[in-house]
């Protein structure tokens, strides 16, 4: 793993320190809206949830390293940093969350986080684990085939690697030297299952040898080392010069959704260091021990960010559900609709 | 007007969509150089080039993956499974992915690609290159699933298929591909999805089918002739979604009727069209809805013989339409 150079006084060389802390702010947004999530769940609002905490950092300078005006986005469901670094509001999020009509995803028909955002191109059409692989694969060829200077992103986790979808769409991705990016976040578990279970390797990120393409593993608190990482793959991406994979280490500090209880498999000394790693934590400090912000500053950015996300779910809360008649609509083309 | 197999109309109709729309890409396992194992892309690659005829590995889930992805961006791909009987890994692409863009991102993403799906037994293809595999794709909303029988309806189905701009399952029963030949207009034309058709006017049964059992059943009406009974022949062409309005039109006339089909009977496309014909034309039979299929068994053996006592015949259908008629 790489970790960030202490001697300069820039985190992150190739970010500014004002949109490092812009990052940092979208992270912390994040973190208030993920927990906000949670509860509206233990208050029987949400259904269900499952959480980015962890994984904030990793999201920003992933996003942060691309171009959302013309880059596709392929993501499952834990990408709930990534949205918002995309541009998505916490409004729209929650709408997911709570069902409500105007739920921009999918209209409240599938789980939060899923269908298609129809501003940005992002997209996960299901919970079915890995599907979106090849389906990047495909998305990445139509761009080839028309000449488009795009990049795709596909988010997937461990638990993933072990699917012959991932398997199938690398190997066509690297027989085509297609433009997509495999990003993975590595949280070490299936829902329960720990990484030396699904796996006989120390890191994902070596498999990419066997498809004849890079991989690399980059410590997923770190924002400089992972944007770094992703600049070189979009780079390589837009030279077609094809895919590359990008393992991120991070931490799943809740339990997989709000379903499950992580008790039940991880070890206290496990949990306990998770939080060690908690890169919302890690950022802070680095961000005032190298003097981009203040004490001060970072309480004003958290309370800001709390703040945003009290009135999001204010507004959200009071808005309706779908009507019963809409769910006959988009089977196919024009079905449902009133003639 | 030339006439054509259906294999031939399958091929021309590719090839002359794919000069007309530079979205139409191809993709399927042996579909370059060597044009097809069933020779449906014959001559393609020289034609429209690697980029539009593409040889991919041998992988199906992977095969109906991209051609989604693709077409999620604007291409129109045509994914060509070899057999049938293959189509298994792709399934969850298929039904659990494809079927489902349109509906699950509530209009925002469309999923316009084609699936040509060779399927179909009585050539010796044994367990794994015989099979039906109709009845999962039927059953799942957001697909359309068609299976024309002549090169006439392979051409029209085929052109609405490749313009859809919803996913679609084009089964092309490979008995067929050379055993059918019919006349073909030069010219574009389509055939809507969801419209059965009468290929044979009578008025004593109405027997219900599609795919190869459509030639089975128009031989067997014709050997019915000599016994005085005039059987009409409605054809499918679509199994998703099912034309009930025709199926209920001809059994209201006739008053009896006699499906026919090459899958295995329970939970099938029959029990579907014996279920329409319950529903709507209760008062109208005159005699049980009456089906006529192979054994349950897993389709098909190799053996020549027990390959033929599987398959229904035109002797077999002329057989249970004798015994309908009598009652």
């Amino acid at each position: 793993m790489s970790t960030t150079s202490k001697q300069s006084n820039n985190l992150a060389p190739a970010i500014s320190n004002e949109r490092l802390v812009e990052l940092y702010e979208t992270m912390v947004l994040s973190r208030y809206l993920d927990q906000r999530v949670w509860l509206l769940n233990r208050q029987g609002k949400a259904a269900i949830a499952a959480s980015a905490q962890g994984h904030e950092a990793t999201q920003v300078a992933c996003i942060e390293a691309t171009d959302p005006s013309k880059d596709h986005y392929l993501i499952y469901y834990r990408q709930f940093t990534a949205m918002l670094a995309l541009g998505t509001e916490p409004e729209e999020l929650l709408r997911g969350f709570l069902a409500k009509a105007d739920d921009p995803m999918s209209a409240a028909r599938q789980f939060p986080l899923h269908g298609a955002h129809p501003r940005v191109d992002l997209f996960n059409f299901s919970n079915v684990i890995a599907t979106q692989l090849p389906q990047a694969a495909g998305v990445a060829l139509a761009d080839k085939l028309n000449k488009r200077d795009a990049v795709t992103v596909v988010f997937f986790g461990d638990g993933a690697s072990s699917q012959g979808d991932t398997h199938e769409a690398m190997n066509f991705a690297a027989v085509h030297k297609l433009p997509v990016i495999f990003f993975c976040e590595n949280n070490r578990y299936a829902i329960s299952v720990p990484m030396e279970k699904q796996m006989g390797i120390e890191s994902l990120s070596s498999r990419a040898a066997a498809y004849g393409f890079p991989g690399v593993q980059i410590d997923g608190t770190d924002v400089s080392a992972v944007h770094e990482a992703m600049t070189a793959a979009v780079e390589r991406a837009r030279n077609g010069e094809g895919p590359t994979l990008i393992e991120v280490m991070v931490e799943r500090l809740l339990p997989h959704t709000t379903d499950d209880d992580h008790t039940r498999y991880r070890s206290s000394e496990d949990i306990e260091q998770m939080n060690d790693r908690d890169p919302v934590k890690i950022m802070s400090e680095k961000l005032i021990e190298h003097g981009l912000i203040s004490k001060e500053q970072d309480e004003a950015i958290h309370a800001s960010a709390q703040q945003r996300v009290n009135q999001a779910t204010d507004a959200v809360e009071a808005e309706p559900y779908p009507e019963a008649d809409l769910m006959y609509l988009h089977v196919t083309e024009g079905s449902g609709e009133v003639k | 007007m030339p006439e054509l197999s259906v294999i031939e109309a399958v091929r021309e109709t590719m090839r002359s969509e794919m000069r007309r729309d530079s979205s139409i890409i191809l993709m399927g396992e042996d579909v370059g150089h060597r044009g097809g194992v069933f020779l449906a892309s014959d001559g393609f690659v020289d034609e429209f080039g690697e980029d539009r005829v593409i040889d991919t590995p041998l992988a199906e889930s992977s095969i109906c993956g991209v051609a989604l992805g693709a077409a999620v961006n604007g291409m129109r791909p045509i994914a060509e499974i070899q057999f049938a009987d293959f189509v298994w890994p792709a399934i969850n692409q298929l039904v659990g992915e494809a079927a489902r863009v349109r509906y699950g991102t509530n209009g925002v993403k469309t999923a316009p690609m084609t699936v040509r799906v060779p399927y179909g037994g009585g050539v010796r293809g044994g367990l794994y290159h015989s099979q039906s595999i109709e009845v999962l794709f039927a059953h799942t909303p957001g697909l359309s699933v068609v299976a024309p029988a002549t090169p006439y309806d392979a051409k029209g189905l085929l052109t609405t298929a490749l313009r859809s701009n919803d996913p679609v399952i084009v089964l092309e029963h490979k008995r067929t591909y050379r055993l059918a030949k019919g006349e073909v207009p030069e010219e574009e034309y389509s055939i809507p999805i969801g419209q059965a058709e009468v290929k044979r006017e009578g008025s004593d049964i109405s027997l219900v089918t599609y795919g190869l059992m459509l030639h089975y059943s128009l031989q067997a009406a014709e050997m019915a002739v000599g016994q005085g009974i005039d059987v009409e022949v409605v054809d499918l062409r679509t199994l998703r979604p099912i034309d009930a309005k025709t199926i209920i039109e001809s059994v209201s006339k006739t008053g009896k009727a006699l499906i026919v089909q090459e899958d295995t009977t329970a939970i099938s496309v029959s029990s579907e069209v014996a279920a329409i014909i319950g529903e709507n034309c209760f008062f109208d039979l005159d005699g049980p809805i009456t089906r006529l299929g192979p054994p349950e068994i897993p389709p098909m053996p190799f053996s020549p013989v027990q390959e033929a006592a599987f398959m229904p015949s035109p002797e077999k259908i002329f057989d249970a339409i004798v015994r309908l008629a009598a009652i």
